[in-house]
């Protein structure tokens, strides 16, 4: 059976002027329907790229992104993205920003009324049904955070892609969000991709973690498999012995085979 | 400095309901013993902030006028003194409204005159000069082509339009709203495209995703998010309107405050050109001013993030 989700074989570089830089380097990935996988490498290496080429932001220079065995090149909400800042229109408060991506996918199916429910349902999947007439400079970053998370899922995409969401989150903050969507994968089985560069936090969450090389030219150079049982609990696990040697294993790839090296 | 004291003591003994009406949306005041007591101070302290803000020029007015007054009373003066402005133009100032035809009129029609050709002149311009601008940020070729054009037309100043307008047109009104609407375009084009120009990347992303088509694009992305620049164009834009009004008024002659200046220097009513300066400053600064406002409400919340 074909995969739900495949990159296939591909390569992106980006040319500016006379210089072309060669940013992936052959990437195959196949991601089953459902499924956690989750992107870790060193900053640069060209996460967001490979994100944004399954979103359709970008375009590979070579080969393409399958979904439901179908290519897929263009952006489109059936690949909705939360991006790393946010990224909601100031202009619109908290509901706004929701119903916006609601009005356009559900414009012709759903009646205004039936709208307006999915938009408060989704608000309050995020719990943040009670600050709907906020604007988002009115709101903490953890909430701004949860309102692109909610817009997203409102839009029921095939595959919800997450760009380092919590990486400007303090700790705290952070695990918060962190079990929230972890309860929301659980509770809509929706198929995920997330970029991050903690490594905790990839164990935690992830079926499965694809670890890139160093660019330029990078590539997937690992990719593991995180046996651990639905729901997970954190603090169960910090003790856990396979989440100790999955952690270990990121790590070692991380630190010890792709160091980070600064430009030489 | 004795006259916010006196006010803000008249105040304290003002009725409580009236001090604690205005008491409610002053800001909070630290020092807080018995209730009573604290309403009234902090409308004392309210006055006293307003007093700080129109007595300065109330102070520097009245010296000007003291001193005006001082150096065009001596005989010989070449222009009229204020007490003199005053009594030459009291008909002009309480009969606003009267007409006699032709361009015997009362200040209020020649200024609504002005007012008229402006607003068409800028509605104008704000609609092309927001197209055109939008055109320019979005694509590169557009700016390309048009931008240098833009450069050179933008410095030409807006009476050396006014003959070729006339040509054109062959009358005055016509011309007239065309040389506002090409001396008060050029800010808005310009700032219009940078504002279009500095959308966020995120934002373009995020409409590439929920797949707005062009036009919810342009209303729902591009307006709100260049909306700052707009206004800032849109506000110096209105500020040259109003200049050039003026002076093309004079030269096409007519009912309006520009041909009235004009008018009176022609007659020798120095007094009619100084009320009619006093008017004209005060309606640029409304003018000014409700730009200013219409932005501040609708860019709510657009410059923050
Ligand atoms: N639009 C672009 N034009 C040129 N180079 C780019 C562009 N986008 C990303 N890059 C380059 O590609 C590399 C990978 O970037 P990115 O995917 O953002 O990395 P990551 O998300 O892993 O930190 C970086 O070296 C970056 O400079
Ligand atoms: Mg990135």
């Amino acid at each position: 059976m074909a995969p739900y989700l495949k990159l296939d074989h591909v390569d992106k570089s980006f040319t500016r002027g006379s210089q072309t830089t060669e940013v992936l380097k052959d990437i195959n990935l196949s991601i089953e329907k459902g499924e956690y996988v989750s992107i870790i490498g060193h900053s640069g290496c060209g996460k967001s790229t490979m994100l944004n080429i399954v979103a359709g932001l970008t375009t590979a220079t070579i080969g393409g992104v399958l979904l439901e065995g179908r290519e897929v090149n263009s952006p489109g909400p059936d690949r909705a993205v939360v991006f790393q800042n946010h990224s909601l229109l100031p202009w619109l408060t908290v509901y706004d920003n929701v119903r916006l991506g609601v009005d356009k996918v559900f414009g012709k199916t759903k009646s205004r009324a039936e709208r307006h429910q999915w938009t408060m349902h989704n608000l309050d999947l995020v719990q943040m049904g009670h600050a709907k007439d906020r604007r988002p400079s009115e709101v903490s970053g953890g909430m701004k955070q949860r309102v692109g998370i909610a817009r997203a899922l409102a839009m029921e995409p095939k595959v919800l892609l997450l760009d380092e969401p919590f990486g400007a989150l303090d700790a705290l903050t952070r695990a918060h969000l962190q079990d929230s969507v972890m309860a929301l994968h659980q509770k809509l089985g929706n198929t995920i991709i997330m970029i991050t560069h903690d490594v905790d936090e990839a164990v935690l969450l992830s079926d499965r973690i694809v670890m890139m090389t160093n660019g330029p030219s990078a590539r997937i150079g690992e990719i593991l498999d995180v046996p651990l049982p639905r729901p997970r609990k954190r603090l169960e696990l910090a003790s856990n012995a396979t989440y100790l040697k999955c952690r270990q294993r990121v790590l070692e790839f991380l630190y010890e085979r792709h160091r980070f090296v600064e430009a030489a | 400095m004795a006259m916010p004291a006196s006010k803000s003591d008249a105040v304290i003994a003002m009725p409580q309901g009236a001090a604690s009406a205005s008491a409610v949306s002053s800001p909070v005041v630290t020092l807080t013993p018995p209730k009573r007591m604290t309403e009234p101070g902090k409308y004392a302290k309210n006055m006293r902030e307003i007093a700080a803000r129109v007595i300065p020029p109330l102070v520097v007015i009245t010296l000007f006028l003291v001193i005006w007054e001082l150096l065009c009373r001596k005989t010989g003066a070449t222009l009229p003194p204020p007490s003199k402005v005053i009594s030459d133009t009291k008909e002009l100032i309480l009969h606003p409204f009267f007409d006699n035809g032709g361009i015997d009129k009362g200040l209020f029609w020649h200024l609504s005159a002005s007012l008229q050709r402006v607003a068409l002149g800028y509605s104008l311009a704000a609609l092309v000069g927001v197209g055109l601008g939008t055109l320019i940020g979005q694509s590169i070729w557009a700016m390309r082509g048009l931008d240098p054009i833009f450069q050179v037309l933008r410095t030409i100043p807006p009476l050396a339009w006014l003959p070729l307008a006339l040509a054109a047109f062959r009358d005055g009104q016509p011309s007239a709203i065309f040389v506002i609407f090409i001396t008060s375009i050029w800010p808005i084009i310009i700032n219009t495209a940078v504002g279009i120009r500095n959308i966020p990347q995120d934002y373009r992303n995020v409409a590439a995703v929920v797949r707005l088509n062009p036009i919810e694009f342009f209303t729902k992305i591009m307006i709100p998010s260049a909306a700052p620049y707009i206004f800032t164009g849109l506000r110096i834009g209105i500020g040259l309107s109003w200049l050039a009004i003026i002076a093309a008024e004079m030269l096409i002659g007519g009912v309006g405050i520009g041909f009235f200046i004009w008018d009176a220097w022609n007659s020798s009513h120095m007094s009619e050109i100084i009320l009619a300066l006093f008017y004209v400053g005060i309606i640029g600064f409304i003018l000014d001013r409700m730009i200013a406002l219409l932005a501040s409400v609708v860019t709510r919340g657009t410059a923050t993030n």
